[in-house]
């Protein structure tokens, strides 16, 4: 055993490791993404771990590997599960061999994500049973019992961590003990070949398996009733677990508390127990009101006359994350507790700080140049999920729609076939053209419409921490791999006009452009130019004397390194990163390089 | 010991998160239970940061409560203001007063006035101390080691729950080796800024 400070992902990844997993497969996506790349870090070596290209594949190929008696996990966030959810569901259908957990974080708040989804509506809707960690260090204890768990019903589990379970780090007692997982091989049977005649058999087996879970679960620690107060309830699951404790304890208030560590099957017992007697529930949980829900279907079964709040009753809210101000000021509301209205003095004006391109990000230049390129047409400029999407803050205003990863390409179509006189150009980066991507080009193609799509090639997964992909080159193994030419794709695609160009090289990536716009019917520019985390500046840059304070560099590119302080114009040296698309805007040549040390 | 509750805040790619995981690492060396929480993901580099280091907060949740911080170390002078309203009535707050505008502030569409933020921030918390931090690190041999000075200027205020041996100790056994002497030198000139500060005061 070893003390260590842990985040939330590592932890994961450490149990799941500790537990023999054998093949892990998953596609990046905040919060996420650490999980795989700590079983990558920490791989004692006979473990396999791959970036798929989607989260779809990812799924297929740890389904396979659990079919053959291997211990697998498949890790992305809650809108990737979309991606999935066509194997998913049949894959509870047909089930595993091998233990396999789905590792899908979900993501309230917002925090880094289009939507909201409750994942656990997924475990409900497809029947599979979920696990939901309250802190960094039930994870650790959650994800090894998963395995168990999935090879004792021979169906995946679903381990769903929120983000600041994911992003939060606690002290985590190591056992360094490994258990080996021996793999059977895949043995030949009727069972993975999802027939219709299966799939009615497999429905009435599943249905079944739901009761059957619900007395497993009630047995398992990670549920359980706590406290006294035999009138007031209150039930709570996930993260909100850890507020309400610390709530309870500020405001030195006992109630009887159901910690409900899985949401979907309810553990009816556990739950009946708690019911007992109270007159009434508050219940807190992140997101969706799932546990709510489970909770009035067993009172309504059990003719039960127990009032149950929560987000149905409007006591709670359903969007946004939960903080602990939240859950102190419903719980002191709900056991009529007065507390101390928080009192703050009024704050002067603050900078915002939205989330802009990096400093020296090639992806300015590119959007920069086209938005030059295009100056005296109507275009719209559709944009995707990465780094890139970042081009619709000002002043560059170059994202017009984003809806989910590889909509970029097919969503310009469709507003090509409404408002035909109009240019349409859309972005999409190297990874999300594997990802999702290669679908909606051929669909221009095979369709004829006259779209023109920006392929930011910057050999990276950049917004979710560099990961490789398809084109890179190498893979999570470290392997050197076939690299996939993004050109020979788009080719093979039959695209007939496709340029690569280096958008840093601006007047000729302005012409590329203008080009490839005018070409009537599908067209493919690839932008290359690497991400500025994979390389160091090679020159800064620096304001000269020439400078008139026009401030054109900040207003046409809004880079992050150039400011106005005390009334000039400066460049911080500590964020640039020489990428020197300012010297193209300069009209006084008043932006010079340094060679860097 | 009793629990201790660190915020840390500033602008992406100034190295806070770092520097809440050496602070929880020190804590665990000296036996303590050690909790953070921080801002990761969607292009932070240049964004609003928050790390949260909760010592000896067992049952409790990643995040510091309003109004609960023991200490809040800003990393940055805006910074500092946008999370005072976390610090407790009683806590201490170091300041980098170091500057990092916002394009949305270069370009007028958002509001930066350094006088009324230093002002803010005196009239909401008792103990203060204004480092300037960037040129510390400059003078160590890099700007990028600001994080560490002010790592040092938080020790020197005498309250976290560790000495500074084993916050030394932590820094040196977490960064990569060619860059201990720059950290080494970064943090004594932090902690020595604040003890001049500390006797002036």
């Amino acid at each position: 055993m070893s003390k260590k400070l842990l985040m939330g992902n590592e932890a994961i990844a450490l149990g799941a490791i500790r537990a023999g997993v054998n093949i892990v497969t998953g596609y990046p996506g905040t919060p996420s993404t650490e999980v795989l790349e700590t079983v990558a870090r920490n791989n004692p070596g006979d473990i396999y771990v791959e970036w798929s290209v989607n989260e779809k594949s990812a799924m297929e190929v740890a389904a396979g590997a659990a079919y053959s008696g291997a211990r697998t996990m498949v890790t992305m966030k809650q809108v990737g599960l979309n991606v999935a959810s066509d194997p998913l569901m049949s894959l509870a259908y047909i089930g595993v061999k091998g233990g396999m957990v789905i590792l899908v974080a979900d993501d309230p708040g917002p925090f880094s994500s289009q939507t909201e989804q409750d994942t656990r509506h997924f475990a409900r809707y497809s029947n599979l049973p979920v696990l939901d960690p309250s802190s960094p260090e039930e994870a650790y204890e959650m994800i090894q019992y998963a395995f168990e768990l999935s090879e004792m019903v021979e169906l995946p589990v679903f381990l769903r961590p929120t983000t600041r379970i994911c992003h939060s780090c606690a002290t985590i007692d190591l056992d360094e003990k490994r258990l080996e997982h021996k793999i059977e091989g895949f043995v030949k049977d009727p069972r993975w070949v999802i027939f219709p005649s299966l799939a009615y058999k497999k429905h009435i087996h599943i249905e079944k398996l739901q009761h059957k879970l619900s007395d497993i679960f009630s047995d398992l620690s990670f549920n359980k009733v706590e406290g006294k107060d035999v009138r007031l309830g209150v039930a709570a699951s996930g993260v909100a677990y850890s507020y309400v404790v610390e709530a309870l304890e500020k405001l030195n208030a006992d109630v009887k508390l159901f910690k409900v560590g899985t949401p979907y099957p309810l553990p009816s017992d556990v739950a009946s127990s708690f019911l007992e007697e109270l007159d009434e529930v508050l219940v807190f949980e992140e997101l969706d009101p799932v546990v709510e829900e489970e909770i009035i279907m067993l009172c309504a079964s059990k003719q039960q006359k127990i009032r149950i709040l929560g987000k149905k009753t409007g006591h709670l809210p359903f969007a946004g994350e939960y903080t602990f101000e939240l859950v102190y000021d419903a719980l002191a509301k709900y056991l009529n507790i007065e507390i101390e209205e928080f009192e703050n003095t009024l704050a002067p004006e603050l900078p915002v700080r939205q989330p802009v391109l990096c400093a020296g990000c090639p992806h300015r230049a590119s959007f920069y140049a086209v938005k030059i390129a295009m100056k005296s047409q109507k275009a719209v400029f559709t944009g995707d999920i990465g780094c890139y999407t970042l081009g619709n803050a000002k002043p560059l205003d170059m994202v017009d729609t984003c809806l989910c990863m590889g909509a970029g390409i097919t969503v310009a179509q469709g507003i090509k076939r409404a408002q035909p006189d109009t240019k349409h150009i859309a972005f999409i980066g190297d990874s999300t053209f594997f990802h999702t991507g290669i679908p909606g080009i051929v669909n221009a193609v095979y369709n004829n419409t006259d779209i023109t799509v920006v392929i930011l090639d910057n050999s990276t997964t950049a917004m979710t921490g560099h990961q490789p992909h398809p084109g890179t080159g190498k893979t999570m193994m470290n392997n050197i791999s076939e690299k996939i030419d993004i050109y020979g794709m788009v080719k093979a695609c039959g695209v007939k006009h496709i340029v690569k160009g280096n958008p840093l090289d601006f007047n000729n990536a302005v012409d590329i452009i203008k080009k490839a716009a005018e070409y009537k019917g599908p067209s493919v520019v690839i932008f290359e130019a690497p991400c500025i985390a994979l390389f160091k500046p090679p020159v800064k840059y620096t304001i000269n004397e020439n400078c008139k304070n026009c401030k054109k560099c900040i207003t046409d590119i809004g880079c992050p390194a150039i400011s106005f302080i005390d009334g000039k114009v400066s460049i911080e040296p500590s964020l640039c990163y020489g990428c020197g698309l300012c010297t193209n805007v300069c009209p006084f040549n008043a932006i010079g390089g340094e060679e860097n040390e | 010991m009793s629990k201790f509750d660190i915020l840390i805040s500033g602008v992406g790619g100034q190295g806070t998160v770092l520097a809440s995981r050496l602070i929880a690492a020190a804590a665990i060396n000296q036996g303590c239970f050690a909790r953070t929480a921080e801002t990761i993901g969607m292009s932070q580099r240049g964004g609003c940061v928050v790390s949260h280091v909760r010592i000896d907060s067992q049952k409790s949740g990643s995040v510091i409560p309003l109004r609960s911080a023991h200490m809040l170390i800003a990393f940055e002078l805006a910074e500092a203001a946008r999370n005072i309203p976390r610090l407790s009535k009683k806590g201490c707050c170091i300041v980098n007063t170091q500057v990092i505008k916002p394009v949305s502030a270069s370009l007028g569409n958002s509001h930066y006035d350094n006088n009324e933020i230093i002002k803010y921030i005196k009239d909401n918390s008792q103990e203060v101390y204004f480092i300037d931090g960037y040129s510390l690190a400059e003078k160590a041999g890099n700007v990028k080691a600001v994080n560490v000075v002010l790592l040092g200027a938080a020790t020197a205020v005498g309250k976290m729950p560790f000495t500074k041996e084993i916050m030394q100790d932590a820094i040196i056994k977490n960064v990569p080796q060619k860059f201990r002497e720059l950290n080494q030198k970064a943090f004594e000139m932090g902690y020595e800024a604040t003890v001049k500060l500390i006797i002036k005061a």
